[in-house]
């Protein structure tokens, strides 16, 4: 059904690289590669996943693609046009259509001001509406996610955490974005408050026609939202495939890892699963050596692994995966 | 099974300036040796505070109010914190949610783990490493010669945590009480934590409760289950009675509200609506039934007593009165 779907985003050998400063005058000693030539495409109306471990690079991929930093190298095509070297006035109408929900819904509210500002702030940026019809509008948002009118003058402390995670959904909805790239919006949560926002964010998207890039850890929830996932391993998308495949046939040996250890709410299942324990941890990002950033983990390794970058192909399908066993 | 712990109508609550904040309300349970309890419920619902409460940890506005927390043939409720301190690190071991903050950051984490074997064990320094080195090694540490003298910040979060285990376990504690061991880490690296603790349950006969509000976790490591919601045990069994045979609406919530990643076909998610009692003014009834779909007029006046529903196996739900209406569970059925 994906097929016939036209992509809102490319993204082009993306690069993220951090530079690490030293001594009195700042020199430049290396680079951080955060993200380190990724490419891959969200369709329109259609929700992908990005998973991996802390320091993957999953949620530098999101910040650089709203353009929260500026790319190092690589294309960010947003529905035709180049945006990555576009600068902050050029971007300005672009900000209306791409908009983000945070991880923290306690340190993302600002504490001094009132629901109503926080989400009436960008329909002041953009100039959108004034007086009435901006209040009608903040009110129509609240009621959108499941807040009422009255919670328009109160302050973000006065919120529980799922509330105030709806209050950042409806910041995030208030310009009437196209594309939103939800950072981890429910890990702060708990397990019966996490159900709520999913519901709800799958309740917008059908509503509203949005698109998603989901960025989080738990993989249970990702592979529930996320119509597409991607893997990613320090920098390097791994492997990308539409949701049940790569679940249910993960070819990337780090995926295989990932997915067997994710806890089985089952008992019996949990007993009888043999589980792939990855030994050591992931490396610095910091100069990795060249080849597959995998390898010193991966029980596949062979001498071209370490010689040559695995190409990121389609195998089939769709199904792209970047291993040398493939 | 020989008896460890027993903890008998345990009342815990904090005096804040609005008032009493009662945030455990009468709970009881028991743990044997080498015996795997899981603790599970969501933020609020006195998890945490009951073994605080058991630690004699609680805030200074804290107070256990009522109850009698026996380990081992003493009450801990009642006893001087000179007679704890000889408890804490020694018998009774603790990990905690945050491995970033628990460790003393300039102390070598050679001083730290030595630390509960030179205070309890008066053991000397020299055979005090020497262990230390053995217990880094046992939860997978590489070259734990030379990780021993080195600080907690050159530590990654996943090794801080299999410290905080050395640490709790160095002195072979009768009891482990791992408070959300593996929150705050990645699946990786807390598959690999999950084995490690059950690996050391086998070796050294330790019991473990386990506090936690993943499922997935409590399934694999845990043999009995209490689920907690507003200051009370809701329900409390076998881990195949909670999961395949659950009798309380709130467990039916929580079992449902996590998608299994075992499907292929898209269900919707079933939340839980609603927000957790305000435990400033506990509600009267049952706490559960402001949010609960089946919840009748008694639940609303009427605290529900703990029906036996099995084989112990309990839950504090009115529907399992034998005058009840019939209800079937919406989930719980084994997976074919």
């Amino acid at each position: 059904m994906m097929e016939n779907k036209k992509a809102l985003i490319s993204i082009k050998n993306l690069k993220m690289y951090f530079p690490i400063k030293k001594g009195l005058f700042g020199r430049q000693v290396s680079y951080v590669k955060a993200v380190d030539d990724v490419s891959f495409e969200i369709m329109k109306g259609e929700t992908l996943g990005l998973v991996g471990e802390s320091g993957c690079g999953k949620t530098t991929t999101g910040r650089t693609i709203i353009k929260l930093y500026e790319p190092t190298s690589g294309e960010i095509i947003y529905d035709g046009v180049d945006i990555a070297k576009f600068t902050p006035n050029q971007m300005l109408p672009y900000r209306k259509k791409m908009q983000m929900i945070f991880q923290d819904p306690y340190a993302s509210l600002n504490p001094r001001m009132t629901v109503a500002d926080i989400i009436g702030e960008a329909i002041d940026i953009h100039k959108l509406m004034t007086g009435k019809e901006r209040m009608e509008r903040i009110h129509y948002l609240l009621n959108v996610v499941g807040l009422n009118s009255e919670h328009a003058n109160r302050y973000p402390h006065e919120f529980s955490g799922g509330q105030r995670q709806r209050i950042g959904i409806a910041r995030a909805l208030a310009v009437q974005p196209e594309f939103i790239i939800c950072d981890e919006p429910i890990s702060a949560l708990d397990v019966s408050i996490q159900a709520q926002v999913v519901n709800m964010l799958e309740d917008l998207q059908r509503d509203f026609g949005l698109t998603y890039l989901f960025i989080a850890h738990d993989l249970s929830m990702v592979k529930h939202i996320s119509n597409r996932v991607g893997v990613m391993y320090l920098g390097k998308m791994v492997e990308l495939a539409e949701s049940n495949e790569l679940y249910t046939k993960p070819l990337h040996p780090y995926t295989q890892a990932l997915l067997s250890a994710i806890p089985i709410p089952d008992p019996d299942e949990a007993m009888s699963k043999k589980r792939i324990v990855l030994e050591g941890e992931i490396p610095s990002p910091i100069d990795p050596p060249p080849g597959c950033r995998f390898k010193g983990r991966c029980k596949y390794a062979k001498p071209i692994c370490s010689e040559q970058d695995p190409v990121f192909k389609d195998v089939g399908g769709g199904h792209m995966v970047a291993c040398h066993l493939y | 099974m020989e008896r460890l712990l027993d903890i008998k109508n345990l009342k815990t609550s904090f005096f804040t300036h609005v008032g009493e904040v009662k945030a455990v309300r009468g709970v009881s349970f028991h743990l044997d040796k080498g015996e795997a309890l899981g603790i599970v419920g969501e933020s609020g619902s006195g998890k945490s505070i009951t073994m605080m409460s058991v630690m004699r940890l609680l805030a200074d506005n804290g107070k256990i109010v009522d109850g009698e927390i026996w380990f081992d043939g003493r009450d801990l409720a009642s006893l001087s914190e000179n007679e704890m301190q000889k408890i804490r690190g020694n018998e009774i071991g603790m990990i905690f949610q945050d491995p970033m903050t628990s460790l003393n950051p300039v102390l070598t984490v050679g001083d730290q783990l030595t630390e509960p074997l030179l205070k309890h064990k008066k053991m000397p320094k020299e055979e005090a490493y020497k262990r230390a080195v053995e217990m880094l090694r046992l939860v997978g540490i590489p070259s734990p010669e030379k990780r021993i003298k080195q600080y907690p910040h050159e530590f990654s979060g996943g090794m801080r945590q299999r410290v905080m285990i050395a640490m709790a376990l160095i002195n072979e504690p009768k009891l482990l009480i791992a408070d959300e061991p593996t929150t705050a880490l990645d699946v990786t690296i807390q598959a690999q934590i999950l084995e490690l603790m059950k690996d050391l349950k086998s070796k050294i006969n330790t019991s473990i409760i386990l506090i936690t509000h993943d499922l997935g976790v409590v399934a694999d490591v845990c043999n009995r289950i209490n689920v907690m919601y507003g200051g009370l045990i809701v329900e409390t069994g076998k881990t195949s009675d909670i999961f395949y045979n659950p009798k309380h609406p709130y467990t039916w919530g929580l079992l449902r509200s996590v998608p299994n990643p075992k499907t292929l076909v898209k269900e919707r998610l079933k939340p839980i609506d609603g927000q957790p009692p305000d435990l400033l003014k506990p509600p009267a009834g049952c706490p559960f039934a402001p949010r609960c779909e089946y919840a009748m007029r008694v639940c609303m006046t009427h605290m529900p007593p703990l029906f036996e529903v099995g084989e112990n196996h309990k839950a504090a739900c009115w529907l399992n009165h034998p005058d009840a209406p019939k209800v079937e569970a919406p989930v719980g059925r084994r997976h074919e």
